[in-house]
């Protein structure tokens, strides 16, 4: 309902946002010179057009207009899955979808393997009667393969067989012509079916039993078309004559003694001919090719029940190409479930389902919440800062337990749990969950990035050494791939968020490091004249005139590093970790749950953006100045 | 007193392929306190080198610099500096540019805050304290260098083309304006040019230096700096004095021009 709702909305908007575009087009007349770049400002409305399209093609290629105009066809094209999966046996002996009839694939193919085996018995070494009598044996392969295929040696009771199987597809077809088939609805079967769970609405897909009159129509047919293909593949090409000749043939390479004189490899070889024949032998022992007249009538009776059953699907077969467009339904063996695009594209509706779902604390995913707080004490926050050996420090023992297994404390036993942060102390709400754990690794990992990486770069902005001596660490570490790093870098530091924020440490030190650097030795050298005319000591002429003047160059820097930072973390936890939001996506992907795949993306994608605008904010806040000068 | 004495400075760059640049030979002379200086010369005569010695951002390969009773050696707040593109900090606003040398120093608040309205009122710009920099015309822009320098109370004041990319109107309201400010705090003015009717009205001495090596050419003692207090600028360019010494220099500063095209044509 929603969904029908947002999507006629964004049909409409599309239409008027295009509208609107071409009337403005044709109004500005004072804007006519081709190239002028003053013509790519504005045009929100084109916006509007570009944002409506992706929404669209969303919607339609995920299925969810399809299934919010038609919510029962779903259930429908099951039915007729169903029905095309139990024909399917039958069907694909048959050349009706682009492909050889069956028993002419199979001589073709097993020709071939004859006309090997005769090279191969030309190319192996054997006294002359036993070339004889294999080239006998292999021609007879032949011929007994080709007698399979004529119409005057097949039993007249196979090709009653076809004959039978015909008029039950043909009586099948002409049932579903029939109003009103299979028979009254049976209500306890109905109530079921209109119980099941609806589409999309749990692990199965879609529901599988039928609900509409169509669908039973469907389904009641697949029950029957399921006996019709089980009876027809276990027809075989049996007359006495083939069996007769079989036999033979089988007694004649059984009873050939292969010569095992001479060099072991020829003997091999020879081993492997006779190993050949039989594999052929037992190919045309499956007695799969019948002659074409006799199964013909079987190909007739099946383009009958196609047409018949194209006919009832009726509108069904629109609904499908247009509002389900690029994939289709199939049926498995107990379920029915959606190829194609509506499989990999979850559904927008499902996809804000499921956020909304796993924005909830309390379910969050893997057992952590997506974005939420917890209440920790502050003496675990402030722990650190007092290193645990200043306890060992304090002169004495540590208590030890008495008689009765009491444990006493003494002034040494407190100050380790002090330092520890093992004591009372009033609890703080603190943000945690997937998201946050991802925020505070990039920025944590920036942070450090800037903080040392700044300095150093000025320092080698201003020094001789400095640049010759860390130019060469940098430049040999820095054009690795973050990711290669990582397998390292995690192994030393560990899969939790040390190695992380180390491995993004490692990204923005580099960035900001170059950027620093260029900033600093871009300082025009009159400005650093002028800070030394009017008395500013080195300190100063640093901190005064060089960092800023170097702003430019490192606030663009930290926006390439949050960009590149967060390209990499999100990689990093896909290797290794058990939060974050690549952790997410990777747990995702092994369970193949698209729609969490999606959600992930989106949200990667939103909060990159963020990080972005807030730095193109910070930017023009604090260097106006830049591009004026 | 402390007058810039300047004796025997020699100054040669070595090149990169070898072999030397002889920018300054032998360049001597002495200015008095209170002495407003021009100096001319053609492109690659060693005018500049000559002012980043003094300002002491450069040492010089041979002779002796003094102003007053110390030998340079190295920037100070003694000599101050104006560039021709202002050399502005744009982070700043210009009461912030103004008071920069006295922040340096940490020097009390409240008298540089009023120092800077003094300044900023001698140049013309009063109510701009709190404007960007960048955001200012050239013109004002050069403004606030001059005051930035001034206020620091130099001995010297050093002006690398100071009105070189100024255009023709605000460049003779500026050159009133250094008049203006040389005879009333009575500072030690060098100003380099390329501007030889600028030279003229500014200098109350001129010097034409000469290239290759770079040494003094000729100098002269001239009194339209001093006319330029009381009368118009436009009536001295015609006065029969200025129009010969400037179509002498002309002469001089074309030949030699004339010789260096000679010599990058004959090598």
């Amino acid at each position: 309902m929603v969904v029908g709702i947002i999507f006629i909305a964004l049909i409409a908007a599309f239409v008027w946002s295009i509208m609107y575009g071409r009337k403005v087009v044709r109004t500005e007349v004072t804007d006519a010179v081709f190239g002028n770049p003053a013509r790519a400002l504005g045009g929100w409305h084109w916006v509007v057009t570009g944002v409506s399209t992706i929404l669209l093609m969303w919607f339609l290629f995920s299925w969810d207009a399809g299934r919010a105009f038609f919510p029962r066809a779903g259930n429908e094209l099951c039915q007729v899955a169903k029905l095309n999966r139990t024909i399917n046996p039958v069907r694909s002996a048959f050349p009706l979808d682009g492909r050889l009839l069956l028993g002419t694939q199979l001589l073709q193919r097993d020709y071939l393997q004859i006309n090997l085996l005769r090279e191969q018995l030309k190319n192996t070494e054997f006294n002359d009667a036993d070339r004889a009598e294999l080239e006998a044996i292999v021609e007879e392969l032949h011929d007994t393969l080709a007698a399979q295929a004529s119409s005057e040696l097949v039993d007249p009771a196979i090709a009653g067989q076809f004959e039978d199987i015909a008029t039950r597809i043909k009586k099948l077809a002409a049932d579903m012509a029939v109003e009103g088939y299979p028979g009254p609805i049976d209500e306890a079967e109905h109530a079921k079916a209109l119980a099941q769970p609806g589409w999309g609405k749990s692990s199965v897909e879609l529901p599988s039993m039928p609900i509409t009159d169509r669908g039973r129509k469907f389904d009641a047919a697949s029950l029957v078309m399921d006996e019709i293909a089980k009876d027809y593949t276990v027809i075989k090409n049996t007359s006495p004559e083939l069996i007769a000749r079989l036999e033979a043939l089988q007694v004649r390479y059984k009873n050939f003694v292969v010569d095992t004189s001479g060099d072991a490899k020829v003997v091999t070889k020879r081993n492997e001919l006779l190993k050949q024949i039989e594999k052929i032998y037992k190919r045309i022992d499956d007695g799969r090719i019948f002659p074409p007249v006799v199964t013909e009538v079987v190909e007739e009776a099946l383009v009958i029940l196609d047409k018949e059953q194209k006919s009832q699907q009726g509108t069904l077969r629109y609904i499908n190409a247009l509002a389900l467009p690029g994939g289709e339904v199939i049926a498995g063996n107990k379920a029915c479930s959606e190829q194609g695009s509506g499989r990999w594209l979850p559904k927008p509706s499902d996809t804000l389902f499921t956020f909304v779902r796993m924005a909830d604390p309390d379910v969050g995913y893997k057992g952590v919440s997506l974005l939420w707080y917890k209440m920790k004490p502050i003496s675990e926050m402030v722990g650190f800062l007092v290193p645990d050996w200043v306890a060992a420090l304090i002169p004495g023992e540590y208590p030890r337990h008495d008689d009765s297994g009491e444990i006493s404390s003494n002034f040494k036993s407190k100050a380790y749990n002090f330092a520890t942060g093992n004591y009372n102390s009033p609890a703080l709400p603190i943000p945690t969950g997937h998201i946050w754990d991802s925020i505070v690794r990039v920025l944590t990992g920036l942070f450090l990035g800037i903080v040392l990486g700044v300095p150093l770069g000025i320092f080698m902005g201003l020094s001789r050494f400095a640049k010759g001596y860390f130019d060469p660490l940098i430049e040999l570490y820095r054009p690795v791939p973050p990711l290669a790093w990582a397998p390292l870098v995690l192994t030393i530091f560990g899969i939790q968020d040390d190695g992380k924020i180390f491995l993004l440490f490692m990204v923005a030190f580099a960035i900001m490091v170059i950027s620093a650097r260029t900033g600093a030795t871009g300082t025009q050298l009159s400005k650093i004249h002028a800070a030394h005319s009017l008395g500013a000591t080195r300190k100063q002429i640093i901190r005064r005139v060089i960092l800023p003047n170097s702003l430019p160059e490192i606030l663009t820097g930290i926006r390439i590093a949050i960009g590149v930072c967060w390209g990499t973390l999100v990689a990093a936890e896909m290797l290794a970790g058990t939060t974050g939001i690549g952790f997410v996506e990777n747990v995702a992907r092994k369970q193949s749950d698209y729609e969490i795949i999606w959600m992930t993306i989106i949200l990667l994608g939103l909060l990159g953006l963020l990080f972005d605008l807030m730095m193109r904010w910070v930017i023009s806040r604090s260097i106006p100045w830049r591009g004026k000068g | 007193m402390s007058d810039l004495v300047a004796d025997k400075l020699n100054m040669e760059f070595a090149m990169p392929s070898g072999g030397a640049v002889h920018a300054l030979k032998d360049v001597s002379f002495t200015l008095k306190q209170g002495q407003l200086l021009s100096v001319l010369g053609p492109s690659g005569c060693g005018k500049t080198t000559l002012l980043n010695i003094i300002a002491g951002f450069l040492r010089p390969t041979g002779g002796k610099i003094t102003l007053g009773d110390h030998e340079i050696n190295g920037p100070g707040v003694d000599r101050g500096m104006v560039f021709q593109q202002g050399a502005l900090f744009e982070w700043l606003t210009v009461a912030n540019n103004v008071n920069f040398g006295l922040r340096m120093k940490n020097a009390d608040k409240a008298e540089t805050a009023k120092k800077v309205e003094e300044w900023l009122d001698i140049v013309g710009l009063q109510g701009f304290g709190d404007t960007p920099t960048y955001q200012l015309s050239g013109g004002m822009q050069q403004r606030v260098a001059l005051a930035r320098c001034l206020i620091n109370d130099p001995d010297l004041i050093l002006m690398d083309e100071p009105l070189g990319a100024l255009d023709a109107l605000t460049r003779e309201k500026m050159q009133s304006l250094v008049v203006k400010i040389w005879k009333e705090t009575g500072k030690t003015i060098m100003i380099i040019t390329h501007s030889v009717e600028e030279a003229l009205l500014l200098g109350e001495r001129l010097f034409v230096m000469a290239p290759r090596p770079g040494r003094l050419h000729k100098q002269y003692e001239l009194p339209f700096a001093e006319q330029g207090l009381n009368a118009d600028p436009r009536d001295i360019k015609h006065d029969e004095r200025y129009v010969e010494t400037r179509e002498e220099i002309l002469t001089m500063i074309w030949d030699m021009e004339e010789e260096i095209m000679g010599k990058a044509e004959a090598a």
